[in-house]
């Protein structure tokens, strides 16, 4: 038998629920996680935690692109962040941490470990 | 040792000097003791007329030189001279030692001797005091019941004649000019210029006596008679000379120093007099025997100076008289020789009284060279043609001043013409600033100086900009090339009603923080006329705003928000005082009185955002828009209603104001107050539109804010009655809101608005771009389709179900917002990530 890591998925909300291009905050194993649907229908999903300001508030900012990468700007000092990766883009030491995210029939759900 | 330079006179001029050699004194070499005659440091005598807009001296003063090197000693005139033992003797007695003495006494107006002219009510134009004595008798005639119209005669009419004019005219009184000369401005213009100057200054309601003399002012009961030499008699309130000035020389002429014909104190080119140690700059000098009226050259004699001090060979060039102003909304420009004096000059001469344009250029004999030139009506041109003086013409004459080829490539100048004449600085040195780095206006006034004087050069500087392909972008951000304006005029005219078709259609990407929130708010902004009942919530607009339009509240450092009810023109009944404590109780939020006149409750949480609110807009009130960029507040003051010196209801004004604009979505927030009396309590003149009573109306100010950078607002109409008063605001919001950039305040707009608050005025009182119906229906629209936003929200479940802190756990608060107590109430626990969390607040409280 071999050791698998065992993946925990945890439900967000319906697909059909995600404003495209608004994010909302999720609590996966009482981490405070942000989920994005973006206008193709991609999930992305990174901290909540805006590591500028120390606030849980990342899902609340505007999502856009820069130069076609899908971004979402913080909403307290408005640095922006690289949906896929997490890295900052306006200061690329600086990241957040990034999860995978589904849709299981009909249902967002977001990886925790 | 240091020597001692005496400067006797702080105006303009002697100010200039006063930079000059410090800025270049670099071994110290020379102190400065500047005596002043006036009580207040030097300021822009130039921009003197803008004093009738503010009643602000500070506005005017030059910004100081804060040096040790430099005692400058105010309100002590020097008042003699002994040149043996080089000392000066000033009014409160005090002695100064010189090694060198700069006379900068600049002149005094003249007042020609006709019978009366010292009566009481006559008056001259050269300082502050001078304005303020006029204000008080324009006031004072409104208030006299005799029967006629109240009015000034103004004696000259000359550049500042036309300008006192003008300023007779703001205060209320109709202005009449009598010039002893056939025309206007006889000095700048010439027979043509000066009939088609007449005209437009008459079409503004001047009235004009050219080619009369003053005989005669008479007291006439408790008013005053001016009689002119032809027997016309005018009835006046106010007499206000400006029939050209006089040299301040007296200081020269006691000490046996030699003066012009004209008067002047004598000096050869380097500014000296046949003492030594002895020079004189500015209007008092006589420069090889001539005397120039003007700011230039009096700040090329201090030049001059300066380097002489430091042992430069400087001498003083001659000048460039060139003026050019815009007077009444009337341009009128004059270049070098003018009135063609030169040998065999040519006059090429374009005139259209129909279309209101006046054009001369002065030519050499052989046609190629400009000389000068003489322009009314259409000034467009004076830029480059000034530039040109004494240079080989690019283009015939005849076509430079046709109204078709008009448009002079400024890359055709030569590298040492002069650009900004106040300065000296040539288009070689605004090229060397450029490819240093300034590519901006504001960059090039920091280093180069051009710009900062009269400011008739600024549009010659952006078009230098353009000639070295600095591009100035007014690009969004990378998703659009428009402006902000553009993208107004652009969703107004279309039938584009979301972000994402205006991105598609206009533009690039999915957009940004910049633009989303800038395209929200244009749309909402235009929702009264396209789309009456919507919400700012409504769809995918909901996206698009910023957080705190997303939550209806203000975001804080800690993630929760702040609350700030609408609370219109501050005035409260107990009522709602009690229910505004009773939410902060009961919700555990901190509350404090906010700047605005308002309270403002924070610490809520995204998930009791709508719990807040339903008591509030159940106890009647509606959202404050402290979020939005959106009106804030209009402050009032208790104004008629308790105050013994209210002169007006300013409390009902403010509410009807506050009422009126409530919900109106702008380029930035928008914030208004109305005062009771001049006293100005709720500091009006620093909003963006501000309201002071007059014992019979109201005077409107607007463009003003504290902030950043403070800036008083100007007065845009007076005495109005509160009808023309609210047309006017609404004209002027919707304006605003139609043309600013993005997070522009009215005060940048109004300063990057091309012909200022004389523009501005055109447009929204005169009507000179036909727009007016358009903004008043805007503005009907916007008062008629406003609800309040919370209790849009409140009333539609699927707003309310995005009110929480998590999707999937709706009843858990964020665990990471955690309060401590200060000073009796809650107050956001410090975190810093990686910090630990601070339990208790920095100051403990102490009970006795
Ligand atoms: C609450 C208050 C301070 C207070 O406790 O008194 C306040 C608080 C904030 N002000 Fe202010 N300002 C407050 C009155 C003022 C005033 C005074 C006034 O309105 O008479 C001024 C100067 C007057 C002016 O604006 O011209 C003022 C000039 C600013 C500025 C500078 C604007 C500028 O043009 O330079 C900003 C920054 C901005 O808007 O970009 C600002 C921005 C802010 C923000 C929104 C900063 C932010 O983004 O978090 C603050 C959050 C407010 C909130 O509720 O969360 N606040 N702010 C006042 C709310 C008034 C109200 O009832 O709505
Ligand atoms: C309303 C108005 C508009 C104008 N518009 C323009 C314009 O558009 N363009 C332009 O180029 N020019 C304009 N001028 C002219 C310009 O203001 C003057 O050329 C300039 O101010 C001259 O500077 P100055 O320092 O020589 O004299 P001033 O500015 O007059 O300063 C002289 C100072 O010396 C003081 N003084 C006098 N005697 C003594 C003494 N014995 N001891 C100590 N102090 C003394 C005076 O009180 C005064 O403060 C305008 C003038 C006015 C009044
Ligand atoms: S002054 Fe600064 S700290 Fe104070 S409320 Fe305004 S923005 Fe905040
Ligand atoms: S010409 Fe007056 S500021 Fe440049």
């Amino acid at each position: 038998m071999t050791a698998q890591l065992q993946r925990h998925w945890t439900a967000v909300c319906c697909y059909d629920d995600l404003v495209p291009e608004r994010g909302v905050a999720a609590l996966i194993d009482c981490v405070a996680v942000a989920v994005f649907r973006t206008h193709d229908g991609a999930l992305h999903a990174l901290s909540n935690m805006d590591p500028f300001s120390g606030a849980s508030v990342l899902s609340r900012g505007i999502v856009g692109d820069r130069e076609g990468r899908p971004t979402v700007a913080s909403p307290i000092y408005k640095q922006v962040f690289e949906l896929a990766t997490g890295i900052c883009l306006d200061d690329p030491s600086v990241s957040v941490p990034t999860y995978p995210a589904r849709v299981s029939n009909g249902v967002v759900e977001v990886c925790s470990s | 040792m240091m020597r001692t330079v005496v400067v006797a006179g702080h105006g303009m001029v002697g100010h200039r000097l006063v930079e000059a050699l410090i800025g270049r004194d670099l071994q110290r070499q020379w102190r400065i003791v500047v005596l002043a005659e006036e009580a207040r440091p030097a300021y822009d005598r130039v921009a003197l007329s803008s004093y009738v807009d503010s009643w602000d001296a500070e506005a005017l003063t030059l910004p100081p030189v804060a040096d040790d090197r430099v005692e400058l000693r105010l309100g002590d005139p020097c008042v003699r001279i002994d040149r043996r033992k080089r000392t000066v003797r000033t009014a409160s007695g005090r002695r100064v030692r010189y090694d060198a003495l700069v006379l900068a006494t600049g002149s005094a107006p003249f007042v020609p001797p006709v019978p009366g002219h010292d009566l009481p009510g006559c008056y001259v134009y050269r300082t502050p005091e001078d304005l303020d004595a006029i204000r008080v008798a324009a006031q004072r005639a409104m208030q006299t019941t005799v029967a006629g119209r109240r009015s000034g005669v103004v004696v000259g009419g000359g550049l500042l004649g036309l300008e006192a004019a003008h300023a007779l005219r703001q205060l209320g009184l109709s202005p009449h000019v009598v010039e002893i000369a056939p025309r206007l401005m006889p000095m700048q213009v010439d027979e043509g210029g000066g009939a088609l100057l007449r005209r437009f200054i008459e079409g503004l309601g001047v009235r004009v006596y050219c080619g009369h003399a003053t005989a005669a002012i008479e007291p006439d009961r408790g008013r005053m008679l001016v009689r002119l030499s032809d027997g016309t008699e005018l009835d006046t309130d106010v007499v206000v000379f400006s029939a050209g000035v006089r040299p301040r020389d007296q200081l020269a002429r006691d000490a046996g120093l030699p003066v012009g014909e004209r008067g002047g104190v004598l000096v050869d080119a380097s500014c000296r007099t046949c003492d030594d140690g002895i020079w004189a700059i500015g209007e008092c000098a006589a420069v090889e025997g001539r005397c120039y009226g003007l700011v230039a050259p009096g700040y090329a004699m201090a030049e001059v100076v300066a380097d002489r001090l430091l042992d430069g060979h400087a001498t003083f060039p001659g000048a460039d008289t060139a003026t050019k102003l815009k007077l009444l909304g009337v341009d009128v420009a004059s270049f070098g020789d003018a009135h063609a004096t030169a040998e065999g000059a040519l006059e090429v001469i374009h005139n259209d009284p129909v279309a209101g344009r006046y054009a001369k250029l002065v030519v050499s004999d052989d046609a190629r060279t400009l000389l000068g030139g003489v322009l009314v009506g259409d000034a467009e041109a004076y830029g480059t043609l000034r530039a040109l003086v004494g240079a080989v013409l690019p283009a015939d004459p005849g076509a430079l001043i046709s109204p078709s080829g008009g448009e002079l490539d400024a890359a055709a100048l030569p590298a040492g013409a002069q650009v900004c004449s106040c300065h000296a600085v040539t288009v070689e040195t605004i090229g060397t600033a450029v490819r240093d780095g300034a590519t901006t206006v504001p960059a090039l006034k920091a280093c180069t100086k051009a710009g900062t004087g009269c400011g008739s050069c600024v549009p010659m500087l952006k078009k230098l900009l353009a000639t070295h392909g600095v591009e100035q972008s007014k690009a969004l951000c990378e998703h659009f090339t428009h402006s902000r304006a553009e993208l107004f005029e652009i969703v107004a005219a279309t039938r584009i009603r979301t972000f994402s078709e205006l991105v598609a259609k206009h533009g690039t990407g999915r957009g940004c923080d910049i633009c989303k929130p800038a395209v929200a708010s244009i749309l909402a902004s235009l929702s009264g006329v396209l789309n009456p009942g919507s919400h700012i919530l409504d769809g995918e607009q909901a996206a698009l705003q910023d957080t705190n339009d997303h939550f209806l509240a203000n975001l804080q450092r800690n993630g929760t928000y702040s609350v700030v009810p609408r609370v219109p023109g501050g005035e409260i009944t107990p009522e709602k005082l009690i229910v505004l404590g009773e939410v902060a109780r009961d919700f555990g939020l901190y509350t404090k009185i906010t700047g605005g006149q308002r309270i403002d409750l924070f610490g809520a949480r995204v998930e009791q955002l709508p719990a807040i609110w339903r008591r509030l807009v159940d106890a009647g009130f509606e959202s404050g828009h402290a979020y939005g960029k959106a009106l804030r507040t209009v402050k009032s003051c208790v104004g008629t209603d308790w105050c013994r010196y209210g002169v007006q209801d300013s409390v009902g004004l403010a509410i009807a104001l506050e009422l009126r604009y409530r919900g109106l979505r702008a380029p930035h927030k928008l914030k208004s107050g109305v005062s009771g009396c001049a006293r100005e309590c709720a500091e009006a003149r620093s909003k963006d539109f501000g309201v002071i009573a007059t014992e019979t109306g109201w005077n409107l100010y607007v463009c003003g804010n504290g902030g950043f950078r403070p800036r008083h607002a100007d007065l845009l109409v007076s005495d109005v009655d509160t009808q023309t008063l609210v047309r006017t605001i609404d004209r002027f919001l919707m304006f605003y809101v139609r043309t600013a950039d993005r997070l522009q305040r009215t005060a940048p707009w109004l300063e990057e608005l091309e012909g200022g608050l004389d523009h501005l005025r055109d447009v929204i009182v005169d009507d000179s771009l036909g727009i007016c119906a358009e903004l008043d229906t805007a503005m009907a629209a916007h008062v008629a389709g406003y609800s309040d936003e919370w209790r849009g929200v409140l009333e539609d479940p699927a707003k309310l179900a995005r009110f929480t802190s998590f999707v999937n756990a709706p009843g858990v608060p964020d665990p990471t917002v955690e309060f401590v107590e200060e000073r009796g109430q809650p107050t956001p626990a410090h975190r810093r990530p990686g910090q630990p969390v601070l339990i208790a607040g920095p100051t403990l409280t102490v009970v006795r």
